[in-house]
């Protein structure tokens, strides 16, 4: 038997607390606050592209580790992300 | 159906459109034949380094010939072009290799180019993210760097400012003065340009050329992280190596603050994939020189190929029996370089006017008659 998972699980983007269901990914949790991921060199917003980890457009930086995939990492609890690095 | 012209340009990656404008610029009709996108071959997998190299007597002439053209040409280089004065260190490991900074110091200093030698404490200071163990360098501060397929575009764009005519079709037959596209057209022309890289054996028999396969990989951003286009000394030994693949340290900041890396040689590798064994060897070789490089992310990897002659030098001009097929081709890992250098000296042949620097030890002839006799 395993313990049941909480239904939601609490991150923080750019220290702002967000919460989404367990499961989600990092791209996800952006997507639903409606949030770039980082600034193109031509100085463009960009964000989840392909959402499997080829396109290299949602990196974000994530407890203080930069260039980290949001679509290819799940939300954790207290998980900071910091976009736009 | 036929149209007419004074030259027929076969490719429009960076030595097609750069012999385009230079043909257009001097008053010449001309009609530029790429199916594909512009810049999208060789000229896409090349790092845009602009650099002086002494393989021989007749690379350096061309290579400096090319960069000061370059030089001269920056100031009205489009900003996407990302033109940057970055200079090269050519990096030595060890003593010894110090010793092959000093002679190329006096070959480049013999022909005016200006470099600095580093010792140790010079290097660091300049690069201080180089390991500190390297024993020096040589600083050639006239080298360059650029993004190759917007250098391609604004060369041909400025062509057909000057009239010249871009066909988007596919060139599969010419000669006797005709270029049969892959619609069933025809086009005319007395000089037929064959400037299409590795693919110019496809159009034109028997060329002394073989496919030369290269990686790259370009980092996230880390402004600064190097700031000369840094190349280890032993370059010129893994570029001129004819037989085994090969990996050489040469890294690049590009002007958006990510860094470019290369390179790898491997012949007779057809297929466009990356090869990850020769992925790893070019990273491993990369980290011996900057340790700290792991830290950054990889975000792209892609490959190209190059066209490469037995002399390490390319062919321009005229080519065998028929009098109508010139060749642009044959550049290897030097045709961002000497593009600008190539149209002018195919454009001098054209008009019969004196060049800047002697043509012939370019000419393709000069590997016909060494195979005579061979």
């Amino acid at each position: 038997m395993h313990e049941p998972q909480p239904e939601t699980v609490q991150i923080h983007i750019n220290g702002k607390s967000v919460r989404v269901a367990t499961g989600s990914t990092v791209a996800v949790a952006l997507t639903l606050t409606e949030q770039a991921c980082r600034i193109s060199v031509r100085h463009e917003e960009r964000g989840p592209l392909c959402a499997m980890g080829i396109c290299m457009e949602c990196r974000v930086t994530i407890d203080g580790v930069p260039s980290r995939l949001a679509c290819q990492t799940l939300c954790q609890p207290n998980m900071d992300v910091r976009t736009h690095g | 159906m036929s149209s007419s012209y004074d030259a027929i340009i076969l490719g429009a990656g960076i030595v097609g459109a750069a012999c385009a404008l230079e043909c257009a610029r001097g008053g010449m009709r001309i009609a530029v034949v790429e199916g594909d996108v512009v810049g999208g071959g060789a000229t896409a997998a090349g790092m845009g380094h602009i650099v002086i190299m002494d393989d021989s007597m007749a690379q350096l002439e061309l290579t400096r010939y090319s960069q000061l053209l370059w030089a001269e040409l920056a100031p009205e280089l489009p900003e996407d072009t990302e033109y940057e004065t970055t200079g090269t260190i050519w990096v030595a490991a060890d003593q010894q290799e110090m010793e092959e900074v000093y002679r190329k110091q006096a070959v480049y200093g013999q022909q005016g180019i200006v470099t600095k030698v580093l010792d140790r404490p010079a290097l660091r200071k300049m690069e201080p993210n180089l390991h500190p163990g390297l024993a020096g360098g040589l600083l050639v501060p006239s080298d360059a760097v650029l993004y190759p397929p917007c250098a391609a575009r604004y060369l041909l764009e400025q062509a057909v400012r000057h009239d010249a005519v871009v066909v988007p079709k596919k060139a599969v037959r010419i000669g006797n003065g005709r270029v049969e596209l892959n619609d069933g057209a025809i086009l005319e022309s007395q000089r037929i340009v064959n400037a299409t890289g590795t693919a110019a054996s496809d159009l034109t028999a028997d060329l002394p050329m073989r496919k030369r396969k290269g990686h790259l990989v370009i980092t996230d951003r880390a402004p600064g992280f190097v700031r000369h286009q840094l190349v280890e000394l032993g370059y010129l030994r893994s570029a001129g190596s004819s037989t085994a693949d090969s990996v050489a340290f040469n890294v690049q900041p590009r002007k958006t603050g990510q860094m470019l890396i290369g390179s790898s040689r491997q012949y007779d590798a057809d297929h466009k994939e990356v090869d990850r064994s020769m992925l790893v060897r070019m990273l491993q070789r990369v980290q011996q020189y900057l340790p700290g490089i792991a830290d950054l992310s990889v975000i792209r990897t892609w490959t190209g190929f190059r066209a490469s002659t037995p002399d390490k030098l390319p062919l321009i001009g005229p080519y065998s029996d028929d009098p109508t097929i010139f060749l642009a081709t044959g550049h290897e890992g030097l045709g961002i370089t000497t593009s600008l250098a190539t149209a002018k000296l195919l454009m001098n042949y054209f008009t019969g006017s004196r060049s800047a620097i002697p043509l012939e030890p370019y000419l393709p002839s000069r590997i016909l008659l060494e195979a005579q006799h061979a």
